[in-house]
């Protein structure tokens, strides 16, 4: 058998799998709400901080750069 | 003092700031939501987004019916081990702090285990346990934090309808159909001898057939039906020569690759149907956050307080509600039924009922409409009618409202479609005779060929792309239209009616002219800190006006319900409120809603309060003018006709007092010859706005209520109406010269297919080519006509 057989059923069955993919996306809902997860992705994640004491956002970025070195 | 403004919600603080931790704010509303923010550890908000609270609302709505079980079952997505889980509608949700806001509800209590914010369509999806909170709790604590959540009849389970996603799926196989045909499609494009291809080109053929065999059978699904459907009704739609084209191809390509005699059109065939369904895509633009079918339902309050015989207060839903139940319906609530009054002084507006703007007040024994709202005070009322049954209610019963206005309107599209179909039939028979004659053999590939090229890609493409660019061209400047059907129909309108009340007057302010012996400083001050006091909408807006800013301590504060003020500071008394409460005869009461003052018992005078025109009204009709005949239909009494004659147009149509049903009557009394658009804002209008050809509501705040129409406008959009006609009107053209455009791709491609030359890569070509320079052109041309939508303001 040729080679070329082979290529064509790799080819397809990627194809496929990628369709199968968007299918499944579709069905859970990920494009019924196209607009607030890309809100959602810029939160920061919280720092945990002291109750009281209150860290402004640019101070606790170096604080951990800090720890990283 | 320099003008703050608040902290919390961005508004300004005049006159009196509430000072805390160091900042402003306009109200405690604010200051106490604040409050909560940073003791919950949630102060991020602020820092997302500055000034983007909202203020909780002063008059709390009562959410006391979501202790009945029955009517919370209703409302829940889920209910099991003591886990619930709702979704809510709030339309307040207006920027991505909120959403940051509502998915941390969590921290402000600690059953709420997970909320999640749809953005588009202003809803929040919370799941809670229920050990010690409740449906009831949640919404309190929403509004508390200025997230009231907006329930309604409308949102009982059963009435929720499905995302309909099978557009998507059908683009998807589509386009994945396409993409794979086009590559097994490209080496026979060349068509050199070669050994290589000769050996494969069968396979490849066979595999694009079973490519093509889904498009066909599932996603082009719809232009068949629609094709049936049309042919059936004897109405030659634009999908009838697309399904045509569609199958035509669909026949000869697998004709021609099983006798070998090429290699079939599967790649113009699966582009074809790809491309269509993106525009059926494009011009499906929704504003999810706006509904356009609304009708009393979300209005109505889903539950009211019955009154059982021994005085007990129990909580029913609305439609439980029986002839001769007892209600009690408190302040700012809605009276969902006729019913006659029994205790309690009513003072109820109609606004949305009739369009009149002015509050009526009630003895005793007085019949009450459903659709009021009453303003101050509790009542006790005897149910006369069902809600279905109610004098507001039955409107709804109209026909009007089961009619679907975009069915029944041919569009532009349609009206060539049917000229094209029979263009094309009649050059292919031609063609096909000729054939016959000179050469058979050729006859078939030209009358398939004349099909298959003819197949109005571009045409179908024209008018969803260049509609639906112009429909979020609208929605940038707050014209929220419901679909593309409605652009066509309002370049069509040549008779523009009006309500007046909410319309194309204000019900935010109010022209307030002071009448009488004028008073002195200290009374002012006086008047001033009493009004501040009252929560009455007449309270409130006389307050905004007045300027005096000394605040004085009152030894005394009365609020009698339905009648007025009472208040006494040092050695003054003042009262204000309705004229027989200061001891005044009634004045000229049809034409203007009063205050009447009086100080240590002497009446000074009064405040008479005015619709105020939106700004720019006189303009807007002016130039409307120009093209469409006018015309006012207000529910509210004549007292305003002088000021209306002055700024229409004399031959203008004004009419007063018209009830729901005489607004309808009248719109369809002119659409016996002309073609009209409704514009109103509240449910009086409804009927007129369904049976209008264009029915546009017009709204201060486009997310709380509007009646069923084809489009919202924001208020503030409202001098840009003649621009937005005259877009329509503009698109109308662009779409036709779109036409022309393809016609000449059809003719080059008719040559080919006449003369027998049509080969599968000149298909292949011409096809995408014409489509999406189509798709180009009228995207662009409506991207420079908004422009002038932006230069006008």
């Amino acid at each position: 058998m040729s080679v070329i057989y082979v290529l064509l059923a790799i080819s397809i069955t990627v194809a496929v799998i990628f369709f199968i993919a968007f299918v499944f996306s579709v069905r859970s809902g990920q494009y019924d709400d196209a607009y607030t997860p890309s809100v959602r992705m810029l939160f920061d994640d919280e720092v945990l901080t002291e109750p009281d004491h209150e860290i402004s956002e640019e101070k606790q970025i170096i604080k951990t750069n800090d720890t990283n070195q | 003092m320099t003008n703050t403004t608040c902290y919390h919600c961005g508004d300004s603080c005049d006159g009196h700031p509430v000072h805390f931790d160091e900042k402003d704010f306009c109200c405690h509303g604010c200051k106490t939501v604040y409050e909560i923010f940073t003791t919950n550890d949630l102060s991020y908000f602020y820092e997302l987004e500055a000034k983007a609270g909202s203020t909780p609302n002063m008059t709390k709505k009562q959410y006391d019916f979501l202790e009945n079980e029955e009517i919370v079952g209703q409302l829940l997505d889920f209910d099991e081990d003591e886990i619930q889980v709702v979704t809510l509608s709030i339309p307040t949700i207006h920027c991505s702090s909120c959403i940051w806001l509502l998915e941390n509800l969590g921290k402000l209590h600690s059953s709420i285990v997970n909320s999640q914010v749809d953005f588009p369509q202003k809803k929040i999806q919370v799941t809670y346990k229920t050990e010690d909170f409740s449906l009831k709790t949640l919404a309190l604590l929403l509004s508390s934090i200025g997230y009231e959540p907006n329930i309604s009849l409308e949102d009982e389970k059963g009435k929720k309808s499905r995302i309909d996603r099978s557009l998507l799926y059908k683009i998807g196989v589509a386009g994945f159909a396409f993409g794979n045909v086009m590559l097994l499609s490209f080496p026979e494009y060349f068509e050199v001898e070669e050994f290589w291809l000769d050996q494969y080109k069968h396979t490849f053929r066979w595999l694009m057939f079973a490519f093509s065999l889904p498009v066909v059978f599932y996603a082009s699904r719809d232009y068949f039906q629609s094709a049936m459907g049309g042919i059936r009704s004897k109405q030659l739609n634009i999908d009838v020569p697309i399904a045509l084209g569609i199958l035509t191809l669909f026949l000869r390509s697998s004709v021609d690759i099983i006798f070998d005699l090429g290699s079939g059109f599967f790649d113009s065939l699966t582009g074809l149907v790809f491309f269509l369904l993106l525009g059926k895509f494009f011009q499906q633009k929704t504003y999810a956050f706006l509904s356009f079918e609304r009708d009393y339902k979300s209005y109505f309050p889903i539950g009211v307080t019955r009154l059982d015989a021994s005085g007990r207060e129990e909580n029913i839903h609305v439609n439980k509600i029986q002839v001769g139940d007892r209600l009690l319906v408190r302040a700012h609530e809605i009276i969902p039924v006729d019913c006659v009054l029994m205790k309690g002084q009513a003072e109820i507006d109609y606004s949305f009922v009739t369009g009149e703007s002015k509050a009526v007040l009630k003895p005793e024994g007085e019949r009450l409409y459903a659709g009021g709202r009453q303003l101050s005070g509790v009542l006790e009322v005897e149910v006369l009618k069902s809600v279905s049954q109610s004098y507001l209610t039955q409107l709804w019963s109209n026909t009007v409202f089961t009619k679907d206005k975009a069915s029944a309107f041919q569009t532009l599209t349609d009206s060539i479609g049917k000229r094209f179909t029979v263009a094309v039939l009649t050059i292919a028979v031609l063609a096909t005779t000729y054939w016959l004659i000179f050469q058979p053999a050729l006859a078939m590939n030209v009358f398939t060929a004349v099909l298959i090229i003819a197949c109005p890609c571009a045409i179908a493409l024209a008018a969803p792309f260049t509609l639906g660019n112009m429909l979020r061209i609208f929605g940038k400047h707050k014209f929220y239209l419901k679909n593309v059907n409605a652009i066509e129909r309002l370049a069509k309108v040549d008779t523009a009616i009006f309500d007046k009340t909410g319309t194309i007057t204000t019900t935010q302010q109010d022209t307030i002219l002071y009448e009488g012996v004028a008073l002195t400083e200290s009374e002012k001050s006086i008047l001033k800190t009493t009004l501040r006091a009252s929560n009455h909408p007449l309270s409130r807006s006389l307050y905004t006006i007045l300027k005096s800013n000394d605040i004085v301590t009152l030894d005394e504060f009365m609020e009698l319900e339905g009648k007025g003020l009472e208040a006494k500071s040092s050695d003054h008394s003042i009262k204000i409120g309705s004229a027989t409460y200061v001891g005044q005869p009634h004045q000229d009461k049809a034409s203007s809603t009063s205050v009447y003052v009086s100080t240590d018992e002497t009446f000074k005078g009064r405040f008479v309060f005015k619709n105020q025109y939106r700004p720019g009204v006189d303009k807007l009709f002016k130039s409307l003018a120009e093209h469409l005949r006018l015309g006012i239909l207000s529910g509210d009494n004549d007292g305003e006709q002088q000021r209306l004659q002055n700024m229409l147009p004399a031959t203008t149509a004004l009419r007063f007092n018209q009830k729901p049903q005489d607004k309808l009557e009248f719109i369809k009394s002119l659409q016996e010859s002309n073609q009209v658009l409704m514009v109103g804002d509240g449910l009086n209008d409804a009927g007129a706005l369904a049976q209008s050809d264009v029915g546009i509501a017009v709204s201060e705040n486009i997310n709380v209520f509007s009646p069923a129409s084809d489009g919202i406008l924001d208020a503030s959009a409202l001098t840009k109406l003649p621009a937005f006609i005259g877009l329509s009107r503009k698109s109308i053209q662009v779409i036709k010269i779109s036409f022309l455009l393809s016609l000449c791709y059809n003719v080059i491609g008719l040559y080919f297919a006449v003369t027998g030359q049509l080969e599968p890569v000149i298909a292949a070509i011409l096809m995408p080519l014409s489509s999406i320079s189509i798709v180009v052109f009228t995207t662009l041309w409506t991207n420079i006509l908004g422009r002038q939508l932006q230069n006008k303001t």
